[in-house]
């Protein structure tokens, strides 16, 4: 596996399979994750996509940016869509009627609205049966296309137009859904968090997930500048500043064994990462310290769960 | 064999070599899924078996799998079908061909198992091709023609294939097994221009502005107005093959009748003793069952219907608020430009399952009558059967 | 201005068989600033050609970049992720 991975952004396929002249916003992490996937697994790739940010800036009839077989059906059901895809091609070849000799990897890109909420039924339905796909949640922690709602990943205390900052309300009251942990419950063969921060990481994740036989889930960052208010030349920056300051942990489960596959030495401390963002602008120093002490229980246990300091101390 | 419809349904889908097959329990669909598992599972059908986790996703996994160009099935009743109502759209406009059967049931609430067609009727407008059978034999022989249907180049439409849940679905009657080689010599396989193929890659389910919506949902009304003549010719070559055929509507002692039965599925057997039974006390009684439902026959119902002198429209559904069943309106419908039409009523029977003997027919029949000597109908509809609701002219 | 399509003309099965037909929509006409690529700072890390959302930022033979300002929106992610700060936003 190790030797097939890439090693560096020049191993990466050259070739597009996902055109410019999308209706994405300037700087929007879908389109670099659309482009990155579809060029790793391209171009005997299907892709399925539920309602989101991505389905209806690609899809507007006439036009469509996608240069591999796409498909779109409804909100909730992408991975249901998903397992009668890698059913339909698993049966027909069988059957020695299409796709005899090929290898057709089955991918799902969703958002966050359609994983962790609307999709999280179908989702769980799909691993739980064990469906030879790659479910890819961008998380761009809110319903973004419908104009920035919460979601289940929306993290705590983040403005969103359904929890905005208030004289009771400072934002989402309730944590962040942690879908990586939900699919490992599942005991599929693969889970991973990555970021497109980690360019690297990210596409040698994509690609061991789809060589994996089973069901691979991978959750990855996707920081947004119209839903999160910052300029729209920083997604790569936020994402990075989510990795370092420990908010965003990079790993994978591997046949159950945890690995976090980007180490932090020196952690930068929260509040890095969270003034970068407009939707924290409304916390206080102390509701900044209280989302610094959620991150060092969290590195303390991912720590202790792989046996060494993965993720380092703040530094001073 | 000695099959349940159920049963039937079962043994038809083993003999068209399906592909993928989605199951999710529900009364009294179940044992159509149960039996198909039997049968994969000992290797008598070659398909993929998806023990789905719901019906939504049901429907939504056999979309994903006709996309890919694979032979599907599903079945489903009541709550089943209400859930997957949003994925029955999707469906006809993405025009997969996907056949799935329905043990008609009522919808909640109350929580009923029991047969009435509340919740087919209540998804009517999807754009699938709808025909209700009334027996195992016509279920078994529709499956095999509805996937000859669905297939053909001009028509590419989903059908669904209804029957009265339990009263069809789990009585026994002896059905002639369609054999898998003849059946697939009917059922060759087609290429189809709406698939995923890396070979040629198309975006399927596009997002449509004000300026293209339209267009595709038309593209959809056209398709469905194929539908009928190629039912037809499907029905023709069926029988060419294996000797029987159904058409698209069935009438008994229709010709001279005063009083027109208009009955769909079980109690339109059950009708034709009762009419038989009239035309022995002297009393000109006839059935008219339309078998194809979706789309309506517009003229040949129209031609059929107006020759007598009273409809008596018998729905096993409510259309809560509107005036008159679903059936009713689709027939009132028909005559909305006609100046000559005959009287009609519409009789809303045997909901949650309540039994429609003989007795009640031939008393629909006399209620009609009574209407026709008046020369006129008061009150249309007429909830037949309720306690404390009083029948009747 | 293309002239819209007709029912009949239109595919079967609410589907685009034109892909990447989306180059038709040239979302150049989004930008406020655009990059300019100083290729003496270039050191070829093609970190800017994968960032880039639109897949604007196009590799040449020689291993340097060029700016695809037809469909460059402007978002300056380029510009912010280059080390060595050989691209500039400019008006």
């Amino acid at each position: 596996m190790e030797s097939s991975a890439f090693k560096s952004i020049k191993d990466l396929p050259k070739v597009e399979y996902f055109s410019a002249g999308h209706r994405l916003c300037q700087g929007c992490p879908e389109g670099i994750i659309a482009k990155l996937v579809t060029k790793v697994l391209g171009p005997n790739v299907i892709v399925v996509s539920p309602t989101g940010c991505l389905e209806v800036s690609t899809s507007v009839y006439p036009e469509t940016a996608w240069k591999v077989p796409w498909i779109h059906v409804a909100f909730e059901n992408a991975a249901a869509v998903a397992s009668g895809v890698e059913a339909g091609i698993k049966a027909l070849r069988r059957k020695g009627i299409k796709f005899v000799d090929e290898k057709i990897h089955v991918v799902v890109l969703a958002g966050d609205g359609g994983t962790a909420d609307i999709g999280l039924q179908a989702l769980s339905g799909a691993l739980e049966r064990g469906h030879d796909f790659v479910y890819i949640c961008m998380d761009n922690e809110a319903y973004m296309n419908t104009g920035i709602q919460r979601s289940g990943t929306t993290p705590f205390k983040a403005w969103t137009t359904t929890t905005p900052v208030g004289a009771k309300w400072r934002g989402k009251l309730q944590p962040k859904k942690d879908m990586a942990a939900i699919a490992v419950a599942h005991r599929i063969p693969y889970v991973a968090v990555a970021s497109i921060s980690h360019p690297l990481d990210f596409a040698n994740k994509v690609k061991k997930a789809a060589e994996i036989e089973g069901s691979a889930y991978i959750h990855v960052s996707a920081p947004c500048p119209t839903g999160w208010r910052f300029d729209p030349s920083k997604t790569v920056e936020v994402a990075r500043l989510g990795v370092l300051t420990g908010m965003w942990v990079l790993y994978e489960v591997e046949m159950g064994k945890f690995r976090v596959t980007v180490t932090v030495p020196r952690r930068r401390p929260v509040k890095d990462y969270l003034r970068m963002q407009g939707r924290f602008s409304h916390l206080t120093d102390e509701e900044v310290a209280e989302v610094q002490r959620y991150v060092d229980e969290e590195v303390e246990r991912i720590n202790k769960v792989v046996g060494y300091e993965a993720i380092g101390p703040v530094a001073k | 064999m000695f099959l349940s419809t159920n049963y039937a349904v079962a043994y038809a889908v083993k003999s068209c070599d399906v592909d993928v097959v989605t199951a999710y329990p529900i009364t009294p669909q179940t044992t159509v899924v149960e039996k198909i598992s039997e049968f994969v599972a000992n290797g008598e059908l070659d398909a993929e078996f998806i023990p789905i986790e719901s019906e939504h996703s049901a429907l939504s996994a056999v979309i994903g799998a006709s996309a890919v160009g694979a032979r599907v099935f599903t079945a489903t009743a009541s709550q089943g079908l209400a859930l997957m109502h949003e994925v029955l759209f999707i469906a006809s406009t993405m025009r997969l061909p996907i056949v799935m059967s329905i043990a008609n049931r009522s919808l909640n609430t109350p929580l009923n198992i029991h047969c009435d067609y509340q919740d087919m009727m209540a998804s009517r407008d999807c754009g699938w091709v709808q025909v209700y059978v009334s027996s195992a034999q016509e279920a078994h022989d529709t499956i095999i023609q509805a996937y000859r249907l669905a297939e053909r180049s001009d028509v590419l439409l989903p059908v669904c294939v209804c029957y009265d849940g339990f009263v069809l679905s789990h009585t026994y009657e002896p059905v002639e097994v369609r054999e898998r080689d003849e059946v697939l010599k009917f059922l060759p396989r087609t290429e189809r221009p709406n698939v995923l193929d890396p070979r040629r890659p198309v975006t399927m389910g596009v997002m449509a502005l004000p300026d293209y919506a339209y267009e595709f949902k038309y593209q959809l009304v056209d398709a469905l107005t194929r539908a009928p003549r190629a039912l037809e010719e499907v029905d023709r070559e069926y029988e060419r093959a294996f000797g029987v055929g159904y058409g698209l509507y069935e009438e008994y002692r229709a010709e001279d009748a005063e009083v027109l039965l208009v009955a769909m599925g079980a109690i339109a057997s059950t009708a034709k003793i009762a009419i038989d039974k009239l035309r022995e006390m002297g009393v000109k009684a006839g059935l008219f069952r339309p078998r194809l439902y979706r789309p309506v026959l517009e003229e040949i119902w129209r031609e059929k219907l107006k020759r007598t002198k009273i409809l008596a429209v018998v729905d096993r559904a409510i259309s809560f608020g509107a005036v008159g069943g679903p059936l009713f309106t689709d027939v009132a419908s028909l005559f909305a430009n006609e100046p000559e039409r005959p009287l009609m009523m519409n009789f809303i029977v045997g909901l949650g399952g309540r039994d429609v003997t003989i007795k009640d027919l031939m008393e629909i029949v006399e209620i009609s009558r009574k209407a026709l000597k008046k020369g006129r109908v008061e009150k249309p509809c007429v909830y037949y059967g309720v306690r404390g609701v009083e029948h009747g002219e | 201005m293309t002239e819209l399509k007709k029912w009949y003309e239109l595919p079967v099965g609410c589907m685009n068989t034109e892909p990447g037909s989306s180059l038709r929509n040239l979302t150049g006409g989004w930008r406020t600033f655009r990059p300019v690529v100083d290729k003496s700072r270039c050191t070829k890390c093609h970190l800017c050609w994968v960032f880039c959302p639109e897949g604007a930022v196009e590799l040449e033979e020689d291993g340097f970049v060029k700016v695809n300002y037809s469909y460059c929106k402007g978002c300056g992610i380029c510009a912010n992720e280059c080390y060595p700060k050989a691209i500039t936003m400019k008006r």
